[in-house]
């Protein structure tokens, strides 16, 4: 299987694995080759044709996501035949759809318009007809526009081969073709348990995180690599920052380990809470049987005359500290350090057992 | 976990037992999916509930709540009767089979029908699966531990993992799917009452005096108290202080007129917390910390790998990390902790702490480290025991059944039992504050059985009144066939359906953990 083979790209003489596609061997080699459909982790379904370069003896173009590499193999990616034929792929997917990037939230991220750009396409050459979907509106989290979609089947293929929750797939025929849950129902009404893959997936405005609608263009935004707070299994994610608030979670699957790009309902929707109103912003203490609002130094002050009367009075095992399985190692590794060293008692636990 | 998340998915067979794994830990949920969809691995589920697994599963055995050991006792019996097991690495690798062969000898399938309501015949296909498996890997959660024989159940699961030797290889092993972002560095960094850091021992000296020369300060011998002996002395009067950073008692512990009772009954309470929670409004001091999203700092996931969190944005008002908070609260009380910065304490932590000591934040800038990671050169630990076991011989322990300490009867019918479902997160401090989660999950729900339901004379949106021996309280019902007749299930996310009100308080002996997963209700159409 991982039998070494040699092959020509634009020229240069490369090594490749067998079982290696065109398109793996070139992104390697640093030679570019645009894709839309293909999407790491997932299989390669070929389906977009603007991946095609052009094999010395071959019949026609091939699309270099699917083919394996062979020895002796001569590959061109940029040959004029290839370029008209990227063009011609473009043109028809422009012209097949509403994309409208004035208000679309992937203006500056988006596949389509990079390769329209990369390809210098002044206008399609055939009349726009957008199949006149309605924008799916009707849950707060993901916002569809399948007039933006270019049936790529990277939201299908996530949902199916790397989530497993099954819930997208194709219907239809023809330029009727569309994607979507069973049944043609929206996403609220169906089985989707919203973990956002298809929106990460998604190359071009078709679907969006909702609530980041018109808070933060892409090149507004800063990702910020950092770890989910829910459950155990440290999904690393992207906190996207606009204007001093995290306006939507993305992933990045080249963070690898431990969730290889994938979140849940959680990671993804679940972070409200940091820019609530209701969060805590000054220390409190009980005054007149109502908590009202105090200084750092008065709250401290209070802590310390109270445990340090306990502690004379009372002996350091009549105070107890309850850490928690929710902040950091270090900050976990300070307070029982502080019940131990400053107080003077092992009574430090935290809720490993609830 | 014994192993790491990316064996799951080559692992030739998977026994999930007490994991509602697309559900609590949903990330892997999606490896074991990927694992049989795609390679091909036999799937064992074994829960009392009907949980997402069971689509996917090979074989689903669904035992009566409370029920663990005795069905992991019956495989082992078949597995030891068919001579299934993995005899060389039993004789090289263990000790203590005997004691354990003569205890389970009883453990055949016929009686452990009895017992759990599984037919016989399904124990032994699963036996099978599992034994004839090349790899197995063992998920659980807090199905297995949260019982009043939770330890009795972690040790069966390890029995059944090491008598087909499958502990210290790739795609085997024991592996609790823990529940929270950090309960794994929690304990790694001895907030636990017995140890330090790295799990050594407050009682043995030579640890203390490692500690005491490094912090400057003499150090208590005595283990402290665990978190429900903590309630009980409070509510005792023997605790008079107690220092809360981040959690909220309040809605997660059992009982909750007791913990009540005995919050009010202290000198001072201290809760440091990101929002005033049920909790904090008992408190007479409450500090406002920073969130994750608004600091430095590292958590260790349920597979030990130890990965960097990053300050992405400003904390509101006058909050600030909990490590800041701590280090002037301490230097104010007179024990001066100066640290610059987060990272200045992973330092102190890679001196003191032998597993940790090679990972430091330069090391995990792009990717985590898996503990044991002994010095800076070192990769990390993807599985432990291999070729040898931390304590040398893997020891096998002889168990006996006990049941749950509540169970049905006339008067309280049905079984509780107790988790958390897919959009909300613990007791929902912050899930809650979430539009989209809560779009999905709006209110608490108690799944019904439709047979339950139709003697109860109820219909899915009913409110029912459940009633333990501790308490009542009112919920909407969700007739559904998750549960199996018989067995009420609640989650514990919504205050207004405080389903610790009714839990019962029975400890393990060892573990301290709660019986959460089993206890005995009457329902009533509300």
């Amino acid at each position: 299987m991982d039998q070494k083979l040699s092959l020509t790209i634009d020229g240069k003489k490369l090594e490749a694995s067998s079982g290696q596609t065109i398109l793996e061997v070139a992104r390697e080699n640093g030679i570019h080759i645009p894709t839309l459909c293909y999407y790491k982790g997932t299989t390669n379904v070929g389906a977009c044709r603007v991946c095609v370069v052009e094999v010395e003896n071959a019949r026609s173009l091939v699309a270099s996501c699917c083919m394996p590499v062979s020895q002796g193999m001569t590959v061109m990616t940029n040959t004029e035949k290839v370029i008209q034929a990227r063009k011609l792929v473009v043109e028809l997917l422009w012209s097949s759809g509403e994309h409208n990037c004035l208000q679309c939230e992937k203006n500056g991220n988006c596949e389509l318009q990079d390769l329209v750009y990369e390809l210098g396409i002044e206008k399609p050459r055939f009349d726009i007809d957008s199949p006149g979907y309605e924008i799916e509106d009707t849950n707060s989290m993901i916002q569809r526009d399948l007039n933006k979609c270019i049936l790529c089947g990277r939201c299908v293929r996530v949902c199916n081969e790397k989530q497993v929750h099954e819930v997208l797939d194709f219907s239809m025929r023809g330029s009727n073709a569309k994607v979507g849950p069973a049944f043609d129902t929206d996403y609220i009404h169906s089985e989707c348990v919203f973990c956002g893959a298809c929106v990460d997936a998604c190359p071009v405005g078709a679907l969006s995180f909702k609530q980041a609608r018109f808070k933060g263009r892409p090149w507004e935004i800063e990702k910020v690599h950092t770890t989910c707070p829910y459950c155990g299994v440290g999904c690393q994610m992207d906190l996207n920052v606009s204007d001093g608030k995290v306006i939507k979670v993305t992933t990045n699957m080249d963070y690898g380990k431990p969730n290889e790009g994938m979140l849940c309902s959680k990671g993804r929707f679940g972070m409200d809470f940091i820019n609530s109103p209701d969060r805590l912003k000054t220390p409190l203490i009980r005054r007149d049987g109502e908590l009202k609002e105090a200084s750092w130094e008065e709250a401290y002050s209070y802590i310390a005359e109270k445990f340090a009367s306990i502690k004379e009075k009372n002996g350091p095992d009549s105070i107890a500290g309850l850490s928690s399985a929710r902040v950091t190692n270090e900050e976990n590794y300070l307070f029982q350090k502080f019940m131990r060293a400053v107080i003077g008692t092992n009574n430090v636990d935290h809720c490993a057992r609830l | 976990m014994t192993n790491s998340i990316e064996e799951i998915e080559f692992s030739d067979a998977i026994l999930a037992i007490g994991t509602n794994t697309t559900e609590n830990h949903p990330v892997i949920g999606s490896c074991v999916k990927r694992a049989v969809r795609q390679n091909g691995a036999k799937l064992i589920v074994i829960d009392p509930r009907k949980i997402g697994l069971v689509d996917y599963a090979d074989i689903w055995l669904r035992p009566k709540p409370g029920t663990n050991v005795a069905i992991l006792s019956g495989l082992m019996n078949v597995i030891i009767e068919e001579g299934l097991y993995a005899k060389e690495y039993v004789a090289q690798r263990t000790e203590g089979f005997e004691a354990m062969k003569e205890a389970l000898a009883k453990y055949t399938p016929e009686h452990v029908s009895e017992i759990t309501g599984v037919a016989a015949e399904d124990i032994r296909t699963a036996a099978r699966l599992y034994a004839e498996a090349k790899s197995a890997s063992i998920l659980y959660a807090m199905g297995i531990t949260q019982h009043s024989h939770g330890t009795d159940n972690v040790k069966s699961c390890a029995n059944l993992a090491m008598l087909c030797g499958n502990v210290g290889i790739e795609g085997g092993g024991v592996n609790p799917l823990r529940g929270q972002n950090n309960v794994q560095g929690a304990c790694d960094m001895g907030a636990l009452p017995n140890v330090f850091p790295a799990y050594q021992q407050v009682a043995n000296d030579e640890a203390r005096a490692k500690f005491e020369k490094a912090w400057d300060v003499s150090l208590p011998a005595k283990p402290g108290l665990t978190i429900i002996e903590i309630m009980n002395a409070a509510h005792d009067g023997d605790i008079k202080g107690l220092y809360i950073m981040g959690e909220n008692p309040m809605i997660s512990d059992p009982d909750l007129t007791h913990v009540e009772a005995a919050l009010k009954n202290l000198d001072l309470l201290v809760v440091q917390d990101i929002f005033l929670t049920e909790t904090g409004s008992l408190a007479d001091v409450v500090l406002p910390s920073a969130c994750f999203a608004e600091k430095d700092g590292t958590f260790s996931n349920t597979e030990r790998r130890v990965q960097r969190v990053r300050k992405a944005v400003d904390a509101p008002g006058e909050a600030k990390d909990d490590w800041q908070i701590i280090s002037e609260l301490a230097t104010k009380m007179g024990y001066a902790m100066d640290y610059s910065s987060a990272e200045a304490i992973m330092d102190e932590i890679n001196t003191l702490t032998p597993s940790y000591a090679g990972i430091t934040y330069k090391r995990i800038e792009q990717n985590g480290l898996q503990w044991p990671c002994p010095n800076t050169e070192h990769p990390g630990t993807k599985y432990l025991h291999k070729d040898k076991f931390s304590r040398g011989l893997g020891l096998f322990s002889a168990i006996e059944y006990q049941p749950s300490k509540e169970v049905p009867d006339e008067e309280y019918p049905f079984f509780l039992t107790t988790g958390r479902v897919l959009y909300h997160f613990h007791t929902a401090t912050m899930t809650r504050k979430s539009e989209g989660l809560i779009e999905k999950y709006p209110e608490s729900l108690a799944e019904v059985n439709p047979n339950d339901a139709k003697k109860l004379g109820i219909k899915d949106g009913d409110f029912i009144t459940v009633t333990s021996r501790r308490g009542s309280l009112q919920v909407k019902a969700s007739v559904i066939d998750t549960p199996p007749e018989g067995t009420i299930f609640m989650n514990f996310h919504f205050r207004e359906a405080a389903v610790n009100f009714l839990t019962n308080p029975a400890l393990d002996p060892v573990g301290k953990i709660p019986e959460y997963k089993v206890c005995a209700v009457k329902v009533e159409a509300a």
